[in-house]
Parts: C-alpha cells; structure tokens; sequence
C-alpha cells in the first residue's frame, strides 16, 4: 500500500445519493485516486468491518460520513470510524440533521414497522417482523438493534466538519476536495473545527433572483394547484410555502430559479438554531390578518407544519423528535 | 388523573412584555395578589421578540409549558408587534401538536399593566391544567433521564 493519505466514506441510514453525488463530480474523481488511497467505501469496493478495525487509530486522514443513526449498526461504525479518522466530515442532511430517514422520528417504532411490513403493499401473511435475534434451524441470527428516535451523527460521536445538503451539490464537493488535497500540500488551510464547508453562510433568498415585495397572503397554496406561477415574485408572497428564508445558501437557489418552492434541503442558515422556529416567524409575517379566527383560517390552508418546517431536520431539531418517538426511546431504556 | 401525577409540580417557563405584562406580574406582587411560584417569568422588551426558538428550547430543556404574554391588542408600544407574536403563536402551537405537545401547554394572555389580578388568575389556571397533563419530560435517549442540553443542567445548578 503506498503512502498516500487515506480517504473513507461511509452510509449509514441514508439513500445513497450522497454517495452518486460524490461520483458526479466528472473527472475530479481522478484527482481523489491521485491523491489519496480509498481505504474503505462500501458502495464503490468491497471492504470489510474487520479491516477498518485493523487500521491504526486516525490512520485514515479523511472519512466521509453520510446518513443518520438509525440502528446499533450504524451507531457502531461512527464510533468506530471516528477512531480511525484524523478528519470526520458529517457529510450530506443525513448526518447533519437527520433528513428524510429521520421524519421517522414523528411516529413511534411500532407505527414505522406497521409501514414498513404491514401495509396493503406488504406480503405479510404471518405478520413477521424484524427482531435483533432469532432462531432458525441452522442456528441463531442477529441483526442490529432498531432504535427508536433516529440520531445525527454529532449526537453520537463528535464532528470536524459539517457538510449539508441533499445531497451536496458536487461543484461544492469538488471545492472541498480540492482545499483539502492543498491543505495536505500545506499551500492552504483547513477552516476551524466544527465550521460547514461547501456551502454559504446566507439563506437561500439571498442568492435567489426572484422580487421580494412586503406583500401579504390571504391562504397558502400547494404549487400544483395553481394555474400559473409568477415568475419573477417571491414564492412565498404567492401563498407557495418556501422554505428559503431559513435554508442554507449554497445550492445557488436551483429550485425557485426554475419555479419550484424551496424544501430546505441545505439545513440551518448561520444563526438559525432551529429551522423550524425560523420558519415559523417567516411564514407568520406573511399572513395578512390580525384576527386570530382569521388566522386559524389562514392556517388551515398549510395543513402539515411540522412537516413543512422539520422535512430535513426533524433529528436536529431542538426537540429532536416527536413524543410517540421518545416515550418508546423511554421504554426502550427502562 | 391528578392522582396519577402525584407531587408534580410543573415549571412554565413565562416571556412577559416589557409594557405591559411585566408590569402587571409587578403589580401582583405588590398587591399581594397571590399566584403559583410554578412561573418563571422572563422579561422581553416587546412579544414581538419572542422568537419560537425560545418555546422550543424551554421545552426541549425540561418546562412542562410556556406562556406568552403582552399586551392587548391594539395597546403594543411598537405598534403592531403583539399581533406577530399572535401569529407566532398559532403556527407555533399547531406545530408542537404535531409533535405530541398538548396544546394546554402554550398559552397566550394578553394583559395590560393594571392587569395584575387577571394575570395571577391566568398563571393558576394554566399551572392547575398543565398539572392535570402531567410532566412533559422532553428528556434524550439513553442518558439516564438527564436533561437533553448540557449547558441546561449547568445552569440548573445556580441557585435562584
């Protein structure tokens, strides 16, 4: 093996898109093989648990970590690569704030596994579900415990970077190999720990060319019911519920450029502790009445809130997860 | 249902305006007008500034409720920044109900400065209700029931 510095990547509860988004970036993929040694990375070659617990501590200079803590699992080989990476990089919404997998988090296990194998969907005649053990005749299998509120990867292990979106978009990939390819040159430096990389530090409204009026809504409407959308107004003055003003820049506002709303999947601007409390106050400021019957009209017309606000950050979330999902966390514990 | 949560007493965590419901809690106490310690009052210069990161994190630091208060409206001394904070609210309290937060829990009161009385009555209502719900206990996973932020246990630790 040569003396290349070492690069990983690993998914946890996630969808593989991180992993294409990292192939997409063209030709700079050589550039990766030139300068480094792909030590371990599941979806590209085959490698084993046991050789990356062979490894000296830190011996892997860069680990990409993508997907949240959903399982015994995967809780395992963050603590596991944690150990073996001189540079953690929680990579993708996943692991920074749970994303699509961790709106699991609004129901409790028993309702995930009634969707998961007990649906109309399902051929399920005896109502199997998955156990951690169980015995077959040639002999006992285990599997990795289910846990009930999924986690980020920063509530497991901690973290250098944070690198959000879903998925990253690979120019911004790309910039980040780069920097890090001349910081190990010594020609740059790394940012300090715990910074985000490859994205902005403003909100999406900010890179986003549409026409920003005071203007007021009288309801809120999903996109598809409407004949036409303006293509110069702000989304969200049209009633269309945006989630740019509380979405990380980054992305280059690819979805209200082409007349789609923003889901937030760039995660928290700078200063947003809480996605959802910002968004709260963005889309309160929009509704035109100072009536609270009047307002509770205006409401009904989003009729998901929670949905809305925590589509990609429900795990990250100050309250992290929904009550059904901690009173499970709760029995799990006693 | 009391039974079953038997020597609970809840802690409400109260954002009060400057203007107006401070200085109505001011006002009961120096009427003597007697309401449950269960509040803690913190003061904001205006509800407009209440942003709901603030009732997310009580929340998620251990209060059982939160009450928002300020003053009439029509009466903000920034105009219309109580309507704002209405507006917050019930968005805010919708979105907690989706997460299993009963909507007992967040509570808004208006009350001008000579409103003491009324804003005694309000807190024993809400303490007496949140009481009957029980604990909310937004504690982490796994870490033996500790609070879920650090920095909260920290600041548990400093006498009042």
């Amino acid at each position: 093996m040569s003396d290349k510095p070492k690069f990983a990547m690993y998914w946890a509860a996630s969808c593989g898109g991180c992993e294409i988004a990292v192939l997409n970036i063209g030709e700079k993929i050589l550039d990766v093989d030139a300068n480094f040694d792909v030590v371990f990375w599941p979806v590209a070659m085959d490698a084993k648990y046991k050789d990356v617990e062979a490894m000296a501590d830190e011996s892997i200079t860069l680990t990409f970590f993508n997907g949240g803590i959903r399982n015994s699992e995967n809780e395992a080989l963050a603590k596991l690569l944690r150990r073996k990476s001189k540079i953690l990089v929680s990579f993708g919404s996943c692991a920074c704030e749970g994303c699509i997998p961790g709106l699991a988090n609004f129901s409790s296990p028993r309702e995930v596994f009634d969707a998961a194998y007990a649906t109309v969907s399902t051929d399920n005649p005896d109502g199997t579900r998955p156990a951690v053990r169980v015995t077959v005749p040639e002999g006992d299998l285990e599997i990795p415990e289910f846990y009930p509120v999924l986690k980020t990867l920063d509530q497991v292990v901690p973290v250098d970077y944070y690198m959000p979106g879903c998925p990253p978009e690979s120019h911004q990939i790309a910039a980040v190999i780069d920097l890090v390819i001349a910081a190990l040159k010594g020609e740059a430096e790394l940012p300090p720990p715990g910074a985000t990389i490859g994205a902005g530090d403003s909100t999406v409204c900010d890179e986003c060319p549409r026409t920003r009026n005071i203007k007021k809504i009288k309801s809120f409407t999903r996109i598809q019911d409407l004949v036409s959308v303006d293509p110069e107004l702000c989304l969200l003055e049209q009633g269309i519920p945006c989630n740019g003003p509380a979405t990380r820049s980054g992305c280059g506002a690819l979805c209200p450029k082409v007349g789609a709303q923003c889901i937030g999947c760039y995660g928290a601007a700078d200063g947003v502790v809480d996605f959802g409390a910002r968004l709260m106050t963005a889309f309160a400021s929009v509704i035109d009445s100072d009536d609270p019957d009047d307002i509770d009209r205006i409401l009904d017309t989003l009729p998901d809130p929670a949905g809305q606000f925590y589509r990609f950050s429900l795990a990250g979330s100050l309250l992290r997860a929904a009550k059904p999902a901690w009173m499970a966390s709760e029995e799990s514990v006693a | 249902m009391t039974d079953q949560h038997e020597g609970f007493d809840p802690v409400i965590i109260g954002f009060t305006c400057n203007w107006c419901s401070y200085r109505a809690a001011d006002l009961a106490g120096m009427a003597r007008i007697k309401y449950p310690p269960n509040v803690r009052l913190i003061r904001l210069m205006c509800s407009g500034r209440l942003d709901p990161t603030f009732a997310l994190q009580a929340l998620a630091g251990g209060a059982d409720g939160v009450l928002i208060t300020g003053c009439h409206p029509g009466e903000c001394h920034y105009l219309e920044q109580n309507y704002k904070a209405m507006r917050r609210f019930q968005l805010l309290r919708r979105t907690l109900q989706q997460m299993g937060v009963e909507p007992e829990r967040v509570r808004l009161v208006w009350a001008s400065a000579a409103e003491g009385q009324q804003l005694a009555d309000a807190i024993a209502e809400m303490v007496e209700e949140v009481r009957v719900l029980g604990p909310l206990s937004w504690r982490g996973q796994g870490n033996g029931g500790k609070l879920l932020r650090p920095e909260a246990e920290e600041a548990a630790e400093v006498g009042a």
